[in-house]
């Protein structure tokens, strides 16, 4: 116990960089796999090959990645990038099967009544199909964000990655305080970031909590 | 980078690619078998009783959110062993959520009418769990293994940490020696195995779900 009195410091800092190295993959990913998921909706013929590269891609091992990325990108082994573009990929591949079944869960006649209002493309986007889509999104965006949070920690093995130094520092000193902490704080920092995704879920689709509500009553 | 692999040298005695590879998918289907052993009856039950849902789907998911390197460390310092136990508790660890949750959902997913009919043709609890039941749930059921393979081979690699054999130990000693062609290496074979698994059970289950319940 007192040691991790006497960390504090230490254990905030590779928290806050377990934080960036797990989140910002996040938002990434979700900002290439929209616009990528809007594509395959528009051409449908991109959606099927989109989802099986997708596939593939997230079946590749972390820890591959990790190393395999410099070599491909030309960065150091050690950079931090290659955690962030890896981790991107995997929210990417998982989140484009989302994105895709999400926009093809807007009903076709909500779709016909917004055009026939004089909503433009990117309007009806925006506003209809977007919001619409937000319940399919988010449950990957569960899942990729859970699994990012614990797939940072594997970083540690080659030198990288917030709480999953703490692993290692107790595993070289056979100390087993930093490892308990480094885990509890990864699970309890995978649990608040879940718990927020659901808010934000309740808060943007506030139609929702209606719907359910009038289907209790 | 690829002149490591080239290398014949490389490939052959006990240090060798070739007896890395074996290594690694021992420890990835002892680790399996074994989640699997653990998880199918519990996903099972709780899929054909629908009791203790709540709990097993909750439970499965924070197991998601476990660092399995953080796990093997603890597994290290409290069993006081460095070696194969400890790797297996991390793994089995790291298998048993996916395959328990999909197992339940392949379960429950099941048409409820579908049951009935099944009770009304005069079909025992048991039968109705393994002729009707689990072949329906199959799909789920595979791909919840799939997806617990996946997982298991790619962490296989933290096996090199605790001084275990497997291709991680390309990574861990590449690192060591500054060797990058040598974990470039690893990592490649890792990656290839985890494909060369995925279509194997993509194989499975094309072989043995129903024809009847194929959606394509």
């Amino acid at each position: 116990m007192t040691w991790i009195g006497d960390n504090l410091s230490l254990i905030w800092q590779q928290l806050s960089e377990h934080i960036y190295l797990a989140i910002l993959p996040v938002i990434f990913g979700l900002l290439i796999a929209i616009p990528l998921g809007y594509v395959a909706t528009r051409f449908a013929w991109l959606a099927n090959p989109l989802i099986a590269l997708g596939g593939v891609l997230y079946s590749l091992p972390s820890i591959a990645l990790f190393i395999v990325l410099p070599v491909l990108l030309g960065t150091k082994v050690l950079d931090r990038i290659n955690i962030i573009i890896a981790l991107t990929i995997y929210a990417v591949s998982l989140l484009i099967r989302n994105v895709i079944d999400g926009l093809r869960s807007v009903p076709p006649d909500v779709r016909q009544a917004a055009i026939a209002v004089g909503y433009g493309p990117a309007r009806r986007l925006l506003t209809i199909d977007l919001p619409i889509a937000v319940p399919v999104i988010f449950a990957g965006l569960r899942v990729v964000t859970v699994a990012n949070i614990s797939m940072v920690s594997v970083g540690a093995v080659i030198g990288i990655g917030g709480l999953g130094e703490l692993f290692t520092l107790g595993f070289q000193k056979d100390f087993l305080t930093p490892v308990v902490v480094g885990v509890v704080l990864s699970l309890l920092l995978a649990l608040l970031a879940d718990l927020l995704i659901v808010t934000l879920q309740r808060f943007l689709t506030p139609w929702a909590r209606v719907v359910a509500s009038v289907k209790e009553a | 980078m690829l002149e490591y692999l080239f290398d014949s040298f490389n490939w052959s005695g006990p240090e060798g690619i070739t007896a890395r590879i074996i290594q690694h998918i021992w420890y990835t289907f002892a680790a399996l078998g074994l989640s699997a052993l653990i998880a199918l009856p519990i996903g099972l039950r709780i899929g054909h009783t629908r009791r203790g849902a709540f709990l097993a789907i909750n439970i499965g998911n924070a197991a998601r959110a476990l660092p399995s390197l953080g796990l093997l460390m603890i597994a290290v310092l409290l069993t006081n062993q460095i070696g194969f136990l400890p790797v297996l508790i991390a793994l089995v660890a790291l298998g048993i959520p996916p395959i328990l949750t999909s197992t339940y959902a392949g379960l429950s997913g099941v048409d409820p009418a579908t049951i009935d009919a099944a009770r009304g043709m005069g079909m025992t609890g048991r039968e109705i769990l393994t002729k009707v039941e689990i072949p329906i749930a199959l799909p789920l059921i595979i791909s919840g293994l799939r997806a617990a393979t996946l997982q298991i081979v790619s962490t296989a690699t933290i096996a090199a940490l605790v001084s275990l054999g497997g291709l991680g130990r390309y990574v861990v000693d590449g690192l060591k020696l500054r060797d990058f062609p040598q974990m470039f290496s690893g990592a490649l074979l890792v990656a290839l195995l985890a494909i060369l698994l995925d279509l194997l059970f993509a194989l499975a289950g094309r072989i043995t779900v129903s024809k009847g319940l194929r959606v394509d």
